[in-house]
């Protein structure tokens, strides 16, 4: 043998050697790959494409609603704040435009002598008589007499620069009105009253010593404002800004917060409204989505996107636990009602039967209510409708388990067990209960989807889960709110969208795992 | 036949026995003071009765002063009598506020299910024979988004779309603003313009349990033997399905369908609430929110009634309709 050819064979025996596999006999086990029947399921539910796109969503679901939660910058009730500017009315200041009168002490001047002395002034005379008894008008300053009698005797006086007290505990005398006006029309700066001096600035402000006693002004300045006392420093500053006709200023109250006044005059009233703008702190409500806030904030200022996967964890636990309740009760009496038989049966399916006719929703509404006129708190509320709704949903499960069982209990194998002398409690547990376990799995992932519907339903009606706890239904419950449903979709559709994503996403899984079950349904 | 019916009425009469004995009794765990908040709410609304009046007429009614099972047999007779007691938010009796909503309610239900059916039951037997298909596909998501579709956030949308940004229907309501205006025939399309949306909503929400329904049974009839045998006999595929399929799926059909004819009744307790239609099912519900016991107890036993009936319906049509399954 040449050593080409030599090296041929080996090379191809390297070649064989590298593809052989282990050679087994035809009839030999290992030949065939075997898949365990968890494995087979596990294989036609994976290959199933409609269940692989329910599968992600639930995993994003959980995957949001738990680890979101953690990641989130924001508490689930943390409220945020946002400076706005409120205009709020502040004061008001009439112009007087009519003259005003004052009486002098122990003397008659009547309101049909102040008539005719208005007349007077219109025709432009000083004096005037009415039922003979002639008047004299003393101009003092511009629209301002003293009115006496022709003998000299001081009757009243006639005015439209008005006096306002500050301080209400303080009457104006006559005499003090007659002293602070003449002053204030003669220009000077100051006038004694009763041995009293007063002093009068240039905006005819009186003050004596530091007090504030009122003003003399063509303006009445009153606060509009509840709990406002308007300081002379603001007064002054109004009265002048009415003088110069300016339509704002601004102005530094005493704590040091400054704000904007906007005047505004009211033609038909001779009004004059002082707004007050000021920045103020406000919950930060239904903001828009923006960089902080994904999904913008609610009604109470809190984060949308947080409170959505706080609710989310709220809604799944909830199906998850309920499901469980249900499901434990109506293994444990639809396995006994099975496997048993009989009276048992008879006497546990009556029981289905009596809860199957009780209307779930309209209870839970009814006890939904007396909890929320006993204020419950909102945490063991919680735990109460966990309850009532696992409770009221067992019978359905216990009587497709009861069907099951009725029927496994038929089959060979469960002769078999008979026949072996298995005893009764391995018989159910290790034999009987996990060929029901798929049909279980099904129905609960199914049955979760139905139950975070009704959950969602009960707090979209207010009488589920309570704030501050967050679920995806009370989320969605201020769409109540026409203005809401009109203008803030973030407040209600990403709420919405979870929840019907989640429930088809149960649902169908659902159905996936069915159908990999149960083969037979396939063709 | 007879003996099987009488069977079953006897029994529905018992368990209906059992159902409003645990009603009464949770009504009856209600705490005292719940009940005495409202009978004193009640009593401060102007020209109403006094406090001691309305505890006396509930004590009355409910005979909460007995203990709860002759409390109960007490009001079992006065049920048998027709005599529900007056409505405390309604401030009728009970039975003339249920004559007034029920109506409503069963014509929204009956538009409801015809579309149903004439909807589901095509699409149902349409996804089956075309199993895996595509359109199966489609089908079964669509029916699998109806069930999974929460009502209020399906109702929200579409007075999204079609209320406010089309401005087709109104918001909320039976009649619109000008109702009193118009003359019978317009009142008419007025009060059928309102119905729409809820209708549509109800008939979303409904059609995928009754699709999924028809198909799973239209699958198992089109997997058994006299199917197999139809098609080795050379029969077209038009005269096996709808000859020899369709008409062994209508024996759960027709079942699940006439079991479900006592619901037309139940009122839509939540699409109602939505719509704010005054039909029996919103009714309850502002009673339920009242606290108003009297009609709520009403409700509870009606719809108990209801959901005992369709059973009872369905039951016998089962045994009517399919032969092989007739009792002895």
């Amino acid at each position: 043998m040449s050593d080409e050819i030599k090296k041929d064979v080996q090379q191809a025996e390297a070649e064989t050697a590298e593809k052989k596999e282990p050679q087994y006999s035809l009839n030999d086990d290992r030949r065939v790959k075997v898949l365990s029947p968890g494995a087979m399921v596990a294989k036609r539910f994976f290959r199933n494409r409609i269940a692989m796109v329910g599968l992600v969503i639930l995993i994003f679901m959980f995957v949001f609603s738990f680890i979101g939660g953690i990641l989130s910058p924001y508490s689930q009730d943390q409220r945020f704040y946002r400076v706005d500017s409120l205009s709020k009315e502040y004061c008001s200041a009439i112009e007087n435009t009519e003259f005003r009168y004052a009486v002098a002490d122990g003397q008659e001047f009547t309101s049909i002598i102040q008539a005719q002395m208005v007349l007077a002034t219109q025709k432009g005379v000083n004096e005037f008589s009415f039922k003979g008894v002639n008047y004299v008008m003393e101009p003092v300053g511009e629209d301002f007499y003293i009115v006496k009698l022709a003998n000299g005797t001081e009757i009243g006086l006639a005015f439209k620069n008005v006096f306002s007290e500050s301080d209400p505990s303080f009457k104006a005398s006559y005499t003090f009105l007659r002293e602070a006006l003449s002053a204030d029309a003669a220009g000077e700066t100051s006038f004694t009253v009763d041995g009293k001096t007063y002093d009068l600035d240039e905006n005819g402000i009186v003050t004596q010593g530091n007090t504030e006693i009122g003003y003399i002004s063509r303006y009445v300045v009153q606060p509009l404002m509840s709990d406002v006392f308007l300081t002379r420093d603001f007064k002054e500053q109004l009265l002048e800004a009415l003088e110069t006709g300016d339509k704002d200023f601004y102005f530094t109250d005493p704590d040091g917060v400054e704000s904007d006044y906007v005047i505004e005059y009211n033609a038909a009233s001779h009004k004059y409204t002082v707004k007050q703008s000021r920045e103020s702190q406000v919950y930060d409500t239904y903001a828009a989505p923006s960089k902080e806030h994904w999904l913008g904030t609610d009604r109470n200022g809190m984060d949308m996107l947080t409170r959505l996967m706080y609710g989310g964890r709220v809604s799944l636990i909830i199906g998850f636990i309920v499901e469980l309740i249900a499901n434990l009760l109506g293994v444990i009496l639809g396995g006994i009602s099975g496997y048993f038989g009989g009276w048992v049966d008879n006497l546990i399916m009556r029981i289905v039967d009596i809860f199957y006719c009780i209307p779930s929703t309209p209870i839970l509404i009814i006890l939904g209510a007396a909890m929320d006129a006993q204020m419950v708190d909102p945490t063991v509320r919680m735990m109460y409708l966990m309850l009532i709704l696992g409770f009221l949903s067992w019978p359905s499960v216990a009587r497709m388990i009861r069907g099951q069982i009725l029927s496994l209990r038929e089959q060979e194998f469960m002769t078999a067990t008979e026949a072996t002398g298995i005893r009764v409690s391995r018989r159910i547990f290790r034999h009987l209960v996990p060929n029901v376990i798929p049909l279980l799995i099904v129905s609960a992932s199914m049955g979760i989807g139905g139950t975070i519907i009704t959950e969602a339903t009960l707090s979209f009606l207010g009488l589920g889960v309570k704030f501050p706890f967050a679920s995806w239904g009370n989320i969605i419950n201020d769409v109540n709110n026409t203005h809401v449903l009109t203008n803030y979709w973030f407040i209600w559709i990403p709420a919405g969208v979870l929840l019907l994503g989640t429930v088809l996403a149960f649902n169908l899984v659902g159905d996936g795992l069915r159908d990999a079950f149960d083969p037979r349904m396939k063709r | 036949m007879k003996k099987y019916i009488l069977k079953r009425v006897l029994l529905s009469i018992l368990i209906l026995f059992f159902v409003t004995l645990i009603i009464y009794t949770l009504i009856r765990c209600l705490p005292t003071s719940y009940i005495e908040n409202i009978a004193r709410q009640k009593s401060m609304q102007p020209g109403s009765k006094s406090y001691e009046e309305w505890m006396e007429q509930l004590s009355a009614m409910y005979n909460l002063d007995t203990g709860i099972l002759t409390g109960f047999f007490r009001w079992w007779g006065q049920m048998l009598r027709g005599n529900f007691g007056d409505s405390w938010v309604y401030t009728i009796p009970v039975t003339e506020e249920f004559n007034k909503t029920i109506w409503l309610s069963f014509v929204m239900g009956l538009i409801t299910m015809f579309f149903e059916i004439i909807i589901a039951v095509p699409l149902g037997i349409i996804a089956a024979t075309k199993q895996y298909s595509k359109t199966d596909y489609t089908i079964s998501v669509i029916a699998l988004a109806g069930i999974s579709l929460p009502t209020f956030f399906f109702a929200s949308l579409l007075k999204l779309v079609f209320s406010v940004k089309l401005g087709w229907f109104d918001l909320f309501g039976l009649v619109g603003r000008n109702y009193e205006q118009l003359d019978s025939f317009h009142q008419f399309l007025d009060k059928a313009n309102h119905l729409v949306l809820p209708c549509v909503t109800l008939i979303v929400i409904s059609i995928g349990g009754l699709m999924r329904y028809t198909r799973t049974n239209m699958l198992e009839v089109l997997n058994s033997d006299y199917i197999r045998t139809a098609r080795a006999k050379g029969l077209s595929e038009r005269k096996v399905i709808y000859h020899h399929a369709f008409r062994n799926t209508l024996i759960p059909l027709v079942t699940i369908i006439g079991g479900s004819l006592p619901g037309l009744f139940s009122g839509a307790l939540i699409t109602e609430t939505l719509y704010a239609i005054p039909g029996i099912g919103y009714a309850s519900y502002k009673a339920m929110v009242g606290g108003d016991i009297p009609f709520s107890m009403f409700y509870l036993t009606f719809l108990a009634i209801l959901t005992l009936l369709g059973n009872l319906i369905s039951d016998i049509l089962y045994a009517v309709v399919d032969p092989r399954v007739r009792i002895s």
